[in-house]
């Protein structure tokens, strides 16, 4: 009876997390420039719109370069820092993978002004993709780095010994055993940092140079009316695309886990 | 320095010169430059107090101050309570094969485009939004309710959908982590369900709660998205006056010390919360 109420009650709590997603398509095929119900008709005339917007593709080609070049740092970086504090024992590991992780739950807008001081006023550079890039690498190796720790730590010891045992050199051992049995943890570390800088607004906003990423220009187009209904095309458009991403990472994550032979026991983070 | 030491500090050091570099660097500059002042166009460089005297004083950056504090509490507050049965119900009464799927949709909306996802939160919450207008449709209200777009509460809202998550998983791995069999004790014990819940199950789970409020109560105080599209002039938050300074002042110095104010005033509430909780948690016996 008491996991009756409970599963009614997670009924509601899923409603309440999907409703905004579930309003989107919604919106994005309504035939009106007003974003209320109720509906006036059905139309695909918004996506045809966004076809037509050059800005936004260049905040999507930008968007797309900073998201790429952040998933592939933050999942280096995070490749080192799990490898080290899940195989090695040295001094001020503690310390360090605190500071590491510290961003996890730092507020972004507290990482946005601290860059922002370092990079204009001290350094006198001229902000770019590259300033949004370096900031999106420093938020996203935690997560990277969440994601990988799990997976290391699921890597059984012992096929490594194996291997340096049959001959193998360290670096031909971490090539040939331990890359292909974690690799799925890296895919899942390169579509999540993808995702997250594709999304970021706070730090993007305070970071972006002359040229907006994705976020920072739909942050434009939500004070003109007219271009609200686009908006809402764009956004279905990026739901469906992450939602399709974190399958596909999901996917390789169990798969990982199937592959070190361990039980599933939950989701990223 | 043994060689396993050499190399697990050879492998970690480019993510920890990184995280120095860009973290910890960046931030003893936000602290140095709080310090600092602004000299119409031109930085001045002798140290101050003057923007910490201005940030304290100013009743505007007071009232911005307290605001942000009492709506973070109020979204951790809210976001935990709703989150805690999901995580026991996902860990105690969803089948083991099922509940990484579970975690899974529950994971879905927060990674999906976070700046439409709060406009949308305006759309629904409005006045002729799709909150009011079902509810009118239905016979639960007659006249559409205008307490929840425009102030604090919409804020809170939107921002424990946006936080579910990060209060969910916590709490989902501490339960996962409980030793079925000492429920089983309990009930065994003549403790009845609820009494298990409150002497077993919630105290063993408290890690988890305190990751969660954590984990959300910090961030919180550092969003200016959420305030800006839904909470109208009453509920700004400190996080705008300080985009405000950096962006459009061009005060930076000022924004500076209130960033950093910000931050002492989250982490003081957020260590009295450890403290607190570890002294009723070691000092009861359990």
């Amino acid at each position: 009876m008491k996991g009756r109420g409970l599963f009614f009650y997670a009924g509601i709590y899923l409603l309440f997390l999907y409703a905004p997603i579930i309003l989107l398509p919604i919106f994005a095929f309504n035939d009106s420039t007003i974003i209320a119900f109720p509906l006036s008709g059905f139309t695909t005339g918004w996506f045809a719109e966004l076809a037509t917007i050059d800005a936004l593709h260049d905040a999507v080609r930008n968007s797309l370069f900073i998201a790429v070049l952040t998933a592939i740092f933050s999942t280096l970086l995070g490749l080192c820092a799990a490898r080290a504090a899940t195989r090695y024992r040295f001094p001020a590991r503690g310390g360090l993978m605190t500071l590491i992780m510290t961003p996890l739950v730092l507020p972004e807008i507290i990482v946005a002004v601290s860059l922002l001081v370092v990079m204009v006023q001290l350094l006198d550079l001229r902000l770019s993709s590259w300033t949004v890039i370096a900031a999106h690498t420093l938020i996203c190796t935690p997560f990277c780095i969440a994601i990988l720790n799990s997976s290391f730590q699921n890597l059984d010891a012992s096929l490594e010994e194996a291997a340096i045992d049959l001959g193998e050199s360290r670096f031909s051992t971490f090539r040939l055993v331990t890359l292909p049995l974690v690799m799925p943890g890296i895919i899942a570390a390169l579509l999540i940092s993808f995702t997250i800088s594709l999304d970021e607004f706070i730090i993007a906003f305070f970071l972006t140079g002359s040229e907006p990423t994705l976020p920072v220009y739909i942050w434009g187009l939500l004070r003109f009316p007219q271009r609200l209904p686009a908006v809402m095309a764009l956004g279905t458009i990026l739901v469906a695309l992450s939602i399709l991403l974190l399958i596909v990472a999901e996917y390789f994550r169990r798969r990982g886990v199937a592959r070190a032979g361990k039980e599933d026991s939950g989701g990223f983070l | 320095m043994d060689r396993d030491a050499r190399r697990g500090l050879l492998l970690i050091s480019p993510t920890a010169l990184y995280a120095i570099a860009l973290l910890a660097a960046p931030l003893a500059a936000i602290l140095l430059f709080s310090f600092w002042s602004q000299d119409f166009l031109e930085i001045d460089r002798t140290l101050t107090l003057k923007n910490y005297r201005e940030a304290l004083t100013e009743p505007l950056y007071r009232l911005l101050l307290w605001r942000s504090l009492l709506i973070s509490l109020a979204v951790t507050v809210v976001t935990v309570l709703l989150a805690f049965p999901i995580a026991y119900f996902v860990s105690f009464h969803v089948r083991p094969g099922r509940k990484a799927l579970w975690i899974f949709l529950i994971t879905i909306p927060f990674w999906t485009s976070y700046l439409v996802r709060v406009f949308l939160w305006k759309v629904i919450l409005g006045f002729n939004g799709v909150l009011n207008t079902s509810l009118i449709g239905i016979g639960v209200i007659d006249e559409p309710l205008t307490f929840i777009l425009y102030n604090a509460n919409a804020v809170v809202i939107t921002l424990a959908h946006a936080f579910a998550p990060f209060a969910i998983l916590p709490i989902f791995v501490a339960l996962e982590k409980i030793d079925r069999s000492l429920l089983e004790a309990s009930r065994d014990l003549g403790e009845s369900a609820m009494s298990t819940f409150f002497r077993v199950t919630l105290p063993l789970a408290m890690p988890g709660v305190v990751a969660a409020v954590l984990i959300v109560f910090i961030p919180t105080i550092g969003d200016y998205v959420t305030p800006r599209l839904v909470g109208g002039p009453d509920g700004l938050m400190i996080a705008n006056m300080i985009q405000t300074q950096f962006l459009r002042l061009n005060n930076a110095p000022l924004g500076a010390a209130l960033a950093v104010v910000a931050m002492v005033m989250v982490s003081v509430v957020a260590l009295a919360f450890i403290w607190l909780n570890r002294r009723w948690l070691g000092g009861d016996g359990r």
